[in-house]
């Protein structure tokens, strides 16, 4: 088995990261930064997701919410004692593993179609309590100051890039390892049939707050430093449906049920989504991620993970 | 059986278990004693409260009075995934199993969850279950794509994979062939040789009357008979809930 290549791969690109942001090897234009730092976001986010949506089969419509829970922390976080980037990362994820098991206590009775309506409904009464909630900003959102550059980088986009970098990189490290363990292969057969899963011996409802608190962390991660990278937070950005959809559709077009999926999923939407917006239109984003979706629904269900396998099976077979 | 009586203790004591669906009783006062490696069978009409019976063994269903004890321990407060640990399995009468994984990784799981089996011991330990099953051709097949007897197996052999002292098949004939019938009823007396306390609840009378020592019949949730094989076939009332009047 390959089983250090995963992490050495891993450090490449953290090291290839490092020597593009801080030693500037390769002039780059700094739009790549800004758009490269959405992308990584959304392998987070699709991670995250995939962790109870691929792995368990739980829908989680609320994503917009963890994220939004996650970046409004770091304005908290702000507005108490100015703090740094690097305090806001581990409370934000703390604040949102928090908000998962809380879901996860009250939505996981519920199954199915109705599990993801209450996730969705999370999403909107957390929203309403952030609009009214003037220490945030309110309605009218918050501003944050960042500073223009930051030692050793220069410009503090290419600091947020490499921390989002090292933030996607732990994301899907985690979510790998958790695949490959006890607890995934218990998702695994919980996903397959819950109950069978419980006389087999697995512990259901453990497993399934331990998803929802997992998937919570890494997605707060991903909101932490949203409001540094925008400088300028409300609530209809911060919670935009948008980041649910995406979140939800990632992993679908890359293959749910291993962490390639998402990774795959979110590099490859979220660079046609940033092209398109640049070359084309931004409303046009939504447009394609749901032509995609419906072209891999009916023609690859199980993602470009499971087609590639599928090819490599029938390949084999002869 | 009765010279058995006093040599063997009891396993399974349900004592007056009631279970109430809204204002429908499935189950009104059911007690029944299952002994150490006596092969019970448990018959009845269908909705007499025979796999609602079961659900509350096993702990998916919880009932509202009455106890069940196992070796002497009550299950009240106890979880599904508990009592399996305990040492009661089950399998479902209409299989349910883990359509991702191979027939092999489906082991893995209870062999993992419910089992103290050494992580290294585990795939060796789910193939020499296969084996005895009559499974292990298929170990690297996807388990969603078995056939129907294939499938009843592999509820059997999840089932045991958790090394059960109580395994309780529910309806593991329904819908089979003569021949796969008595492929599956060799299956049950082969484990049940190995010291395992087998639960029969079975449609197919040829086949309960020939395994079970002792037999329940339930009938609108209510115990109606007790007794062998031959005492429950003259029994009046059992005739009358079958046959009607």
């Amino acid at each position: 088995m390959k089983l250090g290549s995963f992490w050495l791969w891993a450090a490449v690109i953290a090291l290839l990261g490092a020597a593009l942001t801080i030693f500037d090897l390769v002039p780059v234009n700094a739009f790549v930064y800004f758009a490269g730092y959405v992308v990584l976001q959304y392998v987070v986010l699709a991670t995250a997701w995939n962790i109870m949506g691929g792995y368990m089969g739980y829908v989680n419509f609320g994503t917009a919410g963890f994220f939004a829970v996650g970046a409004y922390t770091s304005v908290v976080l702000y507005n108490l004692f100015k703090a740094p980037l690097l305090v806001m990362i581990p409370v934000s994820g703390l604040v949102c593993a928090l908000l998962g098991l809380a879901m996860g206590y009250l939505t996981l009775r519920l199954r199915g179609v109705f599990f993801a309506i209450a996730t969705l409904a999370l999403a909107i009464v957390l929203e309403t309590l952030v609009i009214n909630w003037d220490y945030v900003g309110g309605a009218t959102g918050a501003y944050i100051l960042r500073a223009r550059e930051i030692a050793p980088f220069g410009d503090y986009i290419e600091f947020l890039f490499f921390v989002m970098l090292l933030l996607a990189i732990f994301a899907v490290g985690t979510a790998r390892w958790i695949e490959r363990s006890k607890a995934g292969r218990g998702f695994a057969a919980i996903r397959d049939d819950e109950e069978a899963a419980e006389c087999a011996g697995v512990p259901t409802l453990r497993l399934k707050l331990l998803a929802t608190t997992v998937s919570g962390f890494l997605m707060g991660v991903a909101g932490a430093p949203f409001v540094l990278y925008v400088g300028f937070i409300e609530p209809s950005s911060a919670f935009n449906l948008v980041y649910a959809v995406n979140s939800i559709a990632m992993p679908m077009i890359g293959g749910a049920t291993t962490w390639l999926g998402p990774l795959i999923g979110a590099l490859l939407l979220g660079t046609v989504q940033q092209v398109a917006t640049v070359t084309i239109s931004s409303e046009l984003n939504l447009l394609i991620v749901g032509a995609l979706l419906i072209f891999f629904v009916i023609a690859a269900p199980e993602g470009i993970v499971g087609l590639v396998r599928k090819w490599r099976r029938t390949g084999n077979d002869r | 059986m009765t010279d058995d009586d006093g040599t063997r203790g009891v396993l399974l004591d349900a004592r007056s278990v009631t279970k109430r669906f809204g204002g429908f009783t499935a189950l009104d006062g059911v007690s029944l004693q299952v002994r150490t490696g006596e092969r019970f069978g448990m018959i009845g009409p269908n909705g007499s409260g025979k796999t609602t019976m079961i659900n509350c063994i096993s702990g998916t269903l919880s009932n509202e009075s009455g106890e069940i004890r196992f070796k002497g321990e009550t299950l009240d407060g106890h979880k599904p995934h508990e009592r399996t640990r305990l040492g009661i399995a089950r399998s479902f009468q209409i299989p349910k199993p883990f359509r991702s994984m191979t027939v092999l990784e489906n082991l893995v799981i209870p062999l993992e969850y419910a089992t103290d089996t050494a992580p290294a011991d585990i795939a060796g330990r789910g193939m020499a279950i296969l084996e005895t099953i009559g499974l292990a051709d298929r170990a690297g097949e996807n388990s969603g794509k078995l056939t129907q007897i294939d499938m009843r197996k592999l509820e059997l052999a999840r089932a045991m994979a958790t090394e059960p002292e109580l395994l309780i098949s529910d309806e593991a004939m329904a819908g089979l062939s003569s021949a796969e019938v008595d492929d599956i009823l060799d299956i049950l007396f082969r484990l049940n040789e190995d010291g395992i306390t087998i639960i029969m609840i079975e449609h197919i009378m040829r086949a309960v009357m020939r395994f079970s020592e002792r037999i329940v019949v339930l009938d609108a949730g209510r115990k109606i008979a007790e007794g062998g094989p031959d005492d429950i076939v003259n029994d009046p009332e059992v005739e009358r809930a079958y046959l009607g009047e």
